[in-house]
C-alpha cells in the first residue's frame, strides 16, 4: 500500500518527451519510484510506457533530434537526470537496464558480466572474480555456468542470457533497475524463472518494469501504472488497479474490453 | 442427397488433377530459370578458366626457382621476377599502411561519430563514387601531387600512397557496412552499462567488424596488385636490374626507410613489358606471370573468405 513511510527513489514531474520527427510520445507525467519496489508500467502498443522506462538511463540521448521537458528527480540527492548539466553516462552508472530480447555481447560469459565494471576502469582481477560470481549468484545463473565461465555467452539458452544480461546489469551495484518486457521473447518457465528472481532483486534495489502481460504486472508488481497514448491513465497499487480501478479506461483495458 | 455427395467427390478429383496440372506447368519454370542461372555462371566460370589454363599451357616452361630468383635479362630464357615481385611487395606494404589505419578511421567517423545530415550523404556519395573513378584518373593525380607537388619522385612510397588512395574507397565502404551489420541492441547494451562512445567503438564496434573490415582490405590489395595504370602514370620503370634497399638491416637501429625513395617495377608492369617485346620468347614470360598474379589474388580472395568465415563463427546475429 501506499503510505507515507516508503521512501520515494525517483519521480517523473511533468514530464513531456518529444521524438526527432516532432511527434510527442509522453503527456505531463507524474509518477513516483517507491524505493525496493517493483513498479509495472502497461497499456496497449505504442502507449508511451517504453518510451518512458528509456527516458530512466537517458537512452534516447543516442539518436539525435529527441527532446524532454519536465524532470526526473532521482532521490536522496535530488539530481534531475535529465538535465543537460548531468551526463547521461552518470546516470547510466546509477540506473541500469535490461533489454527485451536478450542481447549479451559475443564474448565470454565472464566478459559480459565484467564488462560494466571494466567500463568503470577496475581491472583488479581478484575483485573482478568476486564481483562477477556475486552478480551472477544474484541472476540464479552461478550454478549453471561456473564451471564454463570462459564460453562464449551465445551458447547459453534464451532464459539464461536474459539471466546473464541482469547479472550485468546487477554487477555494478545500480540504484534502479529498468526492464523493458524481460520476458517476451522467453518460454513459461524461463519467464517464471526471471519473475521469481525480479521478486527476489526488490529487496537489492528500485525495479520499473514495462510489461505487456497483465498477469505478470498483477503477480511481481507492487505498484501499476496504465498509461495510453502518452498519457498516464491510473497509477496506483497494483492490487487496487486490478481489483478496483477508479478510471473507466483502465477497467476495460484490464478486463480485457480494449486493447 | 446420396448423388449429391457423389458429384461433390467427383468435382474435388477433377479440381485436384487441375491443381496438380497447375503445379507441373509452374515448376517447368524453376527448372527453366535454374537452368538458365547454371549457365550464366559456367560462362563466367569458364572464361576465366580458359584464360587461367591458357596462361599455364603458354608460361609452364618458366615455373622453376631461377624464374623468381632472376632479375630481368635481355634474354628471355634468363629473364626473371625478382625485381618485380619485391617491388609488388613492398608497393603492396605501403599502401597497405596507409589504406587501412586512414580508411578504418574515416569509416568509424561516419558511421558512428559524424552527424546524419546533408553534409554527411554528400560524403557518402562522394567515396562511393570515388570506388568507380578510372584508375589512371588516381594516377594522373599522383603525378600531380606525390611525384611534382611533394617531390617524393619516381618511387615505391609513391606508387604504394596512389594504390592506398585508390583501394581507399573499397576500405571505407566496407568498413562502413561491417559496422552496419552489428545490432542496435548490442550498441545499446553497452551504452546501458555506462560506456562512453569510445569505450563502445574500440571494445564493441571495431572488433565485432574486424571480420567484414579484413575481408574488404584483402579485396582492396587484391584489386592494388593487379593495378598497372596508374603506376605506368607515375612511372614506374619496366626494367631494373636491381633490388631496393632493403628495410631490416643488421646495423642498429636494424630498419632504414632507404626502400621508400628507390624506383621499382611490379609485376603487372613487367608482364606488360614483356608482352610488349616482339620476340615470341618473351610472351612465354609474360604469360607465367599473368598466371601467377591470378594464383596470388585468387589466394588473396580465398584467404578473405577464410577469414570472414573464422570471425563470424563466433559471432551469430
Amino acid at each position: 500500500m501506499i503510505n507515507a513511510t516508503t521512501p520515494i527513489k525517483a519521480e517523473s514531474k511533468d514530464l513531456n518527451f518529444f521524438y526527432s520527427n516532432g511527434t510527442q510520445a509522453l503527456k505531463g507525467i507524474n509518477m513516483p519510484l517507491y524505493e525496493n519496489k517493483i513498479t509495472a508500467l502497461i497499456g496497449p502498443s505504442g502507449c508511451g510506457k517504453s518510451t518512458f522506462l528509456r527516458c530512466f538511463n537517458r537512452m534516447h540521448d543516442l539518436y539525435p533530434g529527441n527532446r524532454y521537458e519536465g524532470q526526473i528527480i532521482m532521490h536522496p540527492d535530488n539530481t534531475n537526470i535529465l538535465e543537460k548539466g548531468v551526463d547521461p553516462i552518470e546516470v547510466r552508472m546509477r540506473i541500469s537496464m535490461v533489454f527485451q530480447k536478450p542481447n549479451p555481447f559475443p564474448k565470454s560469459i565472464y566478459e559480459n558480466v565484467a564488462y560494466g565494471l571494466r567500463v568503470r576502469g577496475e581491472s583488479n582481477k581478484r575483485l573482478l572474480d568476486d564481483k562477477v560470481e556475486e552478480a551472477l549468484k544474484g541472476a540464479a545463473l552461478w550454478n549453471e555456468v561456473k564451471d564454463r565461465l570462459q564460453d562464449l555467452a551465445f551458447n547459453l539458452s534464451g532464459g539464461q542470457q536474459q539471466r546473464l544480461c541482469i547479472a550485468r546489469a546487477l554487477a555494478t551495484d545500480p540504484e534502479i533497475m529498468l526492464f523493458d518486457e524481460p520476458t517476451s521473447a522467453l518460454d513459461p518457465i524461463a519467464t517464471a524463472n526471471i519473475e521469481e528472481l525480479m521478486s527476489e532483486l526488490r529487496n537489492k534495489l528500485t525495479i520499473l518494469v514495462v510489461t505487456h502481460n497483465m498477469q505478470q504486472a498483477a503477480r511481481i508488481s507492487d505498484y501499476t501504472a496504465y498509461m495510453y497514448l502518452g498519457d498516464l491513465i491510473e497509477y496506483g497499487d497494483t492490487d487496487m488497479i486490478f481489483t478496483r480501478p477508479t478510471r473507466k479506461e483502465t477497467e476495460d483495458y484490464i478486463t480485457g474490453k480494449f486493447g | 442427397m446420396n448423388s449429391n455427395i457423389q458429384k461433390n467427390k467427383a468435382s474435388v478429383i477433377e479440381n485436384l488433377d487441375a491443381v496438380r496440372a497447375m503445379i507441373k506447368r509452374h515448376k517447368r519454370n524453376d527448372i527453366l530459370f535454374a537452368t538458365i542461372g547454371l549457365i550464366a555462371i559456367m560462362f563466367g566460370l569458364l572464361a576465366l578458366l580458359t584464360l587461367f589454363v591458357d596462361l599455364v599451357m603458354d608460361g609452364y616452361p618458366r615455373f622453376n626457382i631461377q624464374f623468381f630468383s632472376d632479375f630481368p635479362s635481355r634474354r628471355a630464357g634468363s629473364a626473371g621476377l625478382l625485381s618485380a615481385w619485391v617491388g609488388s611487395l613492398l608497393v603492396m606494404l605501403v599502401t597497405f599502411l596507409t589504406a587501412v589505419p586512414i580508411g578504418v578511421a574515416a569509416g568509424l567517423y561516419l558511421e558512428e561519430y559524424a552527424p546524419k545530415n546533408w553534409f554527411s550523404d554528400l560524403i557518402e556519395i562522394n567515396v562511393s563514387n570515388l570506388a568507380g573513378v578510372p584508375s589512371i584518373i588516381y594516377g594522373l593525380l599522383a603525378l600531380g601531387l606525390f611525384v611534382y607537388g611533394l617531390n617524393l619522385g619516381q618511387s615505391i612510397l609513391t606508387a604504394g600512397l596512389t594504390l592506398g588512395l585508390l583501394i581507399l574507397p573499397i576500405v571505407i565502404v566496407s568498413t562502413r557496412e561491417a559496422i552496419r551489420a552489428i545490432p542496435i541492441a548490442i550498441r545499446e547494451a553497452a551504452y546501458a552499462v555506462g560506456a562512453t562512445k569510445w569505450q563502445v567503438v574500440k571494445d564493441h564496434i571495431v572488433k565485432y567488424s574486424q571480420g567484414g573490415i579484413l575481408t574488404g582490405v584483402i579485396i582492396g590489395m587484391s584489386r592494388a596488385l593487379g593495378e598497372t595504370a596508374p603506376i605506368i602514370t607515375i612511372g614506374a620503370l619496366t626494367f631494373i636490374a636491381f633490388l631496393p634497399p632493403s628495410p631490416i638491416t643488421t646495423e642498429v637501429p636494424f630498419i632504414n626507410f632507404e626502400w621508400l625513395s628507390s624506383s621499382f617495377t611490379v609485376l603487372p608492369i613487367q608482364m606488360f613489358n614483356w608482352l610488349s617485346r616482339p620476340d615470341h620468347a618473351f610472351h612465354i614470360n609474360a604469360a607465367a606471370t599473368g598466371a601467377i598474379i591470378i594464383v596470388v589474388t585468387l589466394l588473396m580472395n580465398g584467404t578473405a573468405i577464410w577469414l570472414r568465415y573464422k570471425i563470424r563463427k563466433n559471432i551469430k546475429w
